[in-house]
C-alpha cells in the first residue's frame, strides 16, 4: 500500500507530468528513468508532457481492487500523449462507458486517485476525461 | 502602478442534480423551492473532485490566459474554501506543487465561509500592489456541504475560480480600481470542528447577514470611488441561491441586465467560496474594454469584500484561450440521481 | 552440462482448501512427488511462490517448508517471478542439477490464496503490475489482460465467442481431471452471459483464486534411468526464459506477448525442436485471451489465428495441438506460485501415458508455458520421452 513518503517522491511526475527525454536518442520516458530504455543512455533533460492524448486501449473494471471499492465501474485506459509517451490512467466523467473507443481523444485533468482511508493522506494525480 | 487580473479561469464539475430529485427524497414541493429560491439544478463533484483538484484545473486555465507567465514566478498562492480536504495540511501546497509555483512562494489556505475566495484575491492583489511579489494567485473553490434534508442541500454545489494578479501593463485584463471590506461578528452560519455539515440561523442569514453586509460593502466602495450603479456594465454579488443576488442587486439600484451575466446560481447552485468569483469569471468571459465591473462577496460570520475592476483592451484577446464559464455550465452535463448523489457526497454510511 | 530428467510428480486436489494451511498443502504435494520418484532424500529444494508475504504473512518460506518436510539442513530457496514463479523454481533447480552442483532436487510451487478476502487477493495479484504507475490508478489483472484483449480484437478481429471457446474447452478438460478445482460443464453462452469482470472479459474468462501446491523431483538422466523401472524417462529438453516491460504503457505492440515469443524461441533452440514437433502443451490461460495470445506466441498458430483455432477445436484433446489437457488455469485452478510446477506435472503424466481419461494419444514431446504478470516474464520448458 502507498505511504505518504512513497507518494510524495513521485509528485513531479504525478502532479506535473514531468518526464525525462534522453539527450542521446531523444526517447521520452514517463515516469523518468535512470537508464534510457531506447539506447541505455544516462543523460536526460526534464520535459513536461502535454495533457492531451488518445486512448490506445481501455477496459471497464467491474471488480475494483482494494482502495477503489464503491467506485465500480472503473474505466481504465492506456493513453498516448502528444509527445508519444503512454500512461495508464482512469477515464473519468464518461456518462456511458459503452461509448469509449480506441482512438478517442482525451485530456488529462488533476484528480483525486485514492486515499489512505478517511484519516490518512490523499493521493492526487491525473485522470483522462473526454476531450 | 496599475495592478489587476492578468489571468483567470473557472472549473465546474460535469455532474448535476436537478432540484426535483432532491425534493422528491424529502417529500418537499419542488415547484415552491424553484420559485422561492430560483434554483433549478446544481453541480455535484465526483468522488475524485475536491477543492484541491478543482483549484488546480481553474488555475491552469488562468495561466492559459496569462500571456505565458511562468508558474515559478508567482510569489504567492491563496486558496479560499470551507471544504479544504484536510483539516490540517494545506490545500495550497498541493495546488502549488501541481502548478509549479512552489517552492519559492508564500502559500496559505483561507477560510471565511463563502468569502474565502475573494479574501485570496484581496491578499494577492495587495501583495502585488505593495511590490512584494511580481505575481500572486487567489483561488476560491468549494465542494459545499449541506446536511441531508436541510434547505442547504438544494443549493450546495461545487466549482472553482482562479485569478492571477500582476502589474505588467501589457498583461492586465481587468485593472483593480478599488477594494473595500466590511466585516462584523454575525453568527448566521457556522460549522464546528469534527462536524460534517454546517448549521445556520435560517432567516437570520438574510437581512442582518447577507443583505446588510453586501449592501454596506457595495455602497462603501461606490462612495469611495464615486461610482454609481449606472456606471457599471456588470455587477456580481454572492449567490447562495437564485433569489438573493438579484434582490440585493435591485435594492442597490442595479438592473437585471447588469446582473444576469454573473448570475450562475439558478443552474450552478452555491459554490460557497467559488460563488461570486465564478460569477466574475463568467463576466470576464464576455466583458468589453473600458467596462467597469463590481464584485461583492459575502461570507457568513460575516463580511463582504468588494472590488471594482476596469476592463482593458487585452481582455478580448484571451477570453477564448480557456474554457468559458457559461459553456461549462450549459454543456456536457451528466445528471445523477439522489442515490448517486448521496454516494458521491459520502452521505451513505458504509460498513466498517 | 548434464542431461536432466523428471523422476517424480506430486499433485494434490486444488480448490478452496479451508482446512489446509500453506505449509500443509506444500508438504503433501512434496511428499507425493518424493513417493512418485521413489526417493527420500534430496540435495536441493526450490520453492516457487509469488506472495506468501501478502497472502499469509509468511516470508522465509523455503527454510520453513524444508523443516516441515523433516529436511532442515537441505539448501532451500524461494524464487519469485509473479505467476511464473513455479517454472522459475524448475529452471533454477534444473540449472543446478545440469551443472553438477547437486544431484536430486525437489522442485515445488505453492500459493495459499484464500486466507485473505477477494479485495486483498485482487490487490496482491496486482502487485505483479507496476505499483506506482499501473496499480496506483486502480487497474486489476483482469483489467490488464482485458486491455490486451481489446487490442487483439481490434487488430485481428478476435471475438468474445472465440475467447469463450477457450473457457469451454478448458472446463471440458477439467471435468476429466480429479485434481481440478472446478468440475463444470461450461458452454460458450455460459461464458458470454457470465458477470462482466473487466470488459471484454467475463467471470468465466478468468482463472479463479485457488489454494494449491505441486512438486517435481528431478535428477541427472542416468539416475533417472535407474529409478524409472518400466516407466518412460522424461527429459528436460529445453528451458527458455524471457522478460518484458511489466508496464503495458512501455510496450509497443499490445497484441503480442514478446516475452512468450522470446522464451519459446530459446526453449525451441535448446531442445532442437520447432512448434510442429510439440504433441501437447500446457499454457498460461490466466484469462482466455492469454491462451489465444500464447498459442500464437508459441508458434502453434500465426498472429491472429489463435482465436479461430480455439473456436474450431484445434486445441481440444483430440485437436491438432491439444492445449491445457489438465483443464488449464481456468478449470484446474491458479494458485499462482504452484501453476508452473503443476503444468510440468501434467505434461510428465501425458508423456508417461498416465493422464487417464484426458490422455493425449502418442504424446512424446510436450511443452509448458508459464507467464508472470501481464507478460512481464515467461518461461517455456520442453519435455520429451527418451
Amino acid at each position: 500500500m502507498l505511504s505518504p513518503a512513497r507518494a510524495w517522491r513521485e509528485y513531479p511526475q504525478r502532479y506535473r507530468l514531468e518526464a525525462s527525454r534522453c539527450t542521446e536518442c531523444g526517447k521520452i520516458s514517463y515516469p523518468p528513468r535512470v537508464v534510457c530504455p531506447g539506447c541505455r543512455g544516462r543523460q536526460f533533460e526534464t520535459v513536461t508532457l502535454s495533457r492531451e492524448g488518445t486512448v490506445v486501449t481501455f477496459t471497464v473494471v467491474h471488480v475494483p481492487p482494494a482502495g477503489f471499492e464503491g467506485q465500480a465501474p472503473l474505466i481504465l485506459a492506456l493513453v498516448e500523449l502528444k509527445e508519444g509517451a503512454r500512461t495508464m490512467v482512469q477515464l473519468a466523467d464518461v456518462p456511458d462507458p459503452s461509448q469509449v473507443r480506441i482512438g478517442m481523444p482525451v485530456r488529462l485533468e488533476f484528480r483525486k486517485i485514492a486515499e489512505e482511508g478517511e484519516a490518512g493522506t490523499i493521493f492526487y494525480g491525473h485522470k483522462a476525461v473526454p476531450a | 502602478m496599475k495592478v489587476g487580473i492578468i489571468g483567470y479561469g473557472a472549473f465546474i464539475p460535469r455532474r448535476r442534480i436537478k432540484l426535483e430529485e432532491i425534493a422528491a427524497v424529502w417529500g418537499a414541493d419542488a415547484t415552491s423551492y424553484k420559485r422561492g429560491l430560483q434554483l433549478h439544478e446544481k453541480s455535484v463533484p465526483g468522488k475524485d473532485e475536491d477543492t484541491i483538484t478543482m483549484s488546480v484545473e481553474a488555475a491552469r486555465r488562468a495561466f492559459l490566459r496569462s500571456g505565458g507567465v511562468e508558474p515559478e514566478r508567482v510569489g504567492a498562492l491563496y486558496i479560499g474554501s470551507e471544504s479544504h480536504p484536510y483539516a490540517v495540511k494545506p490545500s495550497g501546497t498541493v495546488v502549488g506543487e501541481a502548478l509549479g509555483i512552489t517552492p519559492v512562494a508564500h502559500v496559505a489556505d483561507l477560510e471565511f465561509a463563502c468569502k474565502a475566495g475573494t479574501e485570496g484575491m484581496y491578499l494577492a492583489h495587495s501583495l502585488v500592489k505593495a511590490g512584494e511579489v511580481s505575481y500572486a494567485m487567489g483561488i476560491g473553490a468549494d465542494t459545499s456541504q449541506g446536511a441531508p434534508g436541510d434547505a442547504l442541500e438544494y443549493s450546495t454545489a461545487a466549482g472553482a475560480a482562479a485569478f492571477l494578479f500582476g502589474a505588467d501593463e501589457d498583461r492586465i485584463l481587468a485593472e483593480v480600481v478599488a477594494t473595500y471590506s466590511w466585516t462584523t461578528d454575525t453568527p448566521d452560519f457556522w460549522r464546528r470542528v469534527h462536524m460534517h455539515y454546517p448549521r445556520h440561523g435560517s432567516r437570520f442569514t438574510g437581512e442582518p447577514a447577507y443583505f446588510r453586509h453586501i449592501t454596506s460593502s457595495a455602497k462603501g466602495i461606490m462612495e469611495r470611488t464615486g461610482f454609481e450603479p449606472k456606471d457599471f456594465a456588470h455587477a456580481v454579488f454572492h449567490q447562495p441561491n437564485g433569489k438573493f443576488p438579484i434582490r440585493v442587486g435591485k435594492r442597490l439600484g442595479f438592473t437585471m441586465e447588469q446582473l444576469e451575466t454573473g448570475w450562475l446560481s439558478p443552474w450552478l447552485g452555491n459554490t460557497y467560496s467559488g460563488a461570486s468569483p465564478m460569477g466574475l469569471t463568467a463576466v470576464l468571459d464576455i466583458a468589453r474594454p473600458g467596462q467597469l465591473i463590481l464584485l461583492t462577496s459575502f461570507g457568513s460570520g460575516a463580511g463582504s469584500d468588494s472590488f471594482v475592476f476596469r476592463i482593458t483592451d487585452r481582455l478580448p484577446e484571451v477570453q477564448e484561450l480557456a474554457p468559458i464559464t457559461r459553456v461549462q455550465l450549459d454543456n456536457d452535463k451528466i445528471y445523477v440521481s439522489y442515490g448517486q448523489y448521496a454516494s458521491l457526497r459520502g452521505k451513505i454510511r458504509m460498513g466498517e | 552440462m548434464r542431461d536432466v530428467a523428471i523422476i517424480g510428480v506430486g499433485m494434490i486436489p486444488w480448490g478452496e482448501l479451508w482446512e489446509d494451511s500453506l505449509r500443509t498443502i506444500w508438504t503433501r504435494a512434496a511428499v507425493a512427488a518424493l513417493e512418485d520418484a521413489g526417493v527420500d532424500t534430496v540435495d536441493l529444494i526450490t520453492v516457487g511462490c509469488m506472495s506468501s508475504g501478502l497472502f499469509v504473512g509468511q516470508e522465509h518460506l523455503a527454510s520453513m517448508v524444508a523443516d516441515q518436510l523433516g529436511m532442515p539442513g537441505v539448501p532451500a530457496s524461494r524464487v519469485e517471478s509473479a505467476c511464473a514463479s513455479g517454472s522459475l523454481a524448475l529452471r533454477h533447480a534444473f540449472a543446478e542439477v545440469a551443472a553438477g552442483l547437486v544431484d536430486i532436487a525437489l522442485v515445488t510451487g505453492v500459493e495459499k490464496m484464500t486466507d485473505v478476502d477477494g479485495g486483498a487477493a485482487t490487490y496482491t495479484l496486482g502487485t505483479a503490475a507496476d505499483q506506482e504507475y499501473e496499480s496506483f490508478h486502480g487497474i486489476t489483472f483482469p483489467g490488464l489482460y482485458a486491455m490486451m484483449a481489446r487490442v487483439h480484437m481490434a487488430h485481428y478481429g478476435t471475438t468474445s465467442r472465440q475467447m469463450a471457446a477457450v473457457s469451454m474447452k478448458n472446463h471440458a478438460n477439467g471435468l476429466l481431471n480429479p485434481n481440478a478445482q472446478y468440475h463444470l460443464k461450461v458452454s460458450i453462452d455460459d461464458v458470454l452471459s457470465s458477470t462482466p469482470v473487466a470488459e471484454p472479459l467475463h467471470l468465466l474468462d478468468c482463472s479463479p483464486i485457488t489454494d494449491g501446491a505441486a512438486a517435481l523431483v528431478i535428477a541427472p538422466i542416468d539416475r533417472a534411468r535407474d529409478l524409472a523401472g518400466r516407466r518412460p524417462v522424461v527429459r528436460i529438453a529445453g528451458s527458455g526464459m524471457a522478460t518484458d516491460t511489466i508496464a503495458l504503457a512501455d510496450r509497443e505492440d499490445l497484441s503480442r506477448l514478446r516475452a512468450v515469443e522470446l522464451s519459446a524461441e530459446r526453449a525451441y533452440a535448446m531442445a532442437g525442436k520447432k512448434p510442429s514437433d510439440i504433441h501437447v502443451a500446457e499454457v498460461h490461460d490466466c484469462f482466455t485471451i492469454a491462451e489465444i495470445m500464447t498459442t500464437e506466441a508459441l508458434g502453434f498458430f500465426g498472429p491472429g489465428e489463435g482465436g479461430p483455432a480455439a473456436e474450431k477445436g484445434w486445441t481440444a484433446l483430440d485437436g491438432r495441438i491439444p492445449v491445457n489437457p489438465s483443464g488449464g488455469l481456468k478449470s484446474k485452478g491458479h494458485p499462482v506460485g504452484a501453476t508452473g510446477v503443476a503444468q510440468v506435472c501434467e505434461i510428465v503424466n501425458q508423456l508417461r501415458g498416465e493422464a487417464g481419461q484426458r490422455q493425449v494419444k502418442d504424446a512424446r514431446v510436450g511443452l509448458t508455458q508459464n507467464m508472470g504478470g501481464s507478460g512481464g516474464s515467461s518461461i517455456v520448458h520442453i519435455l520429451e520421452v527418451v
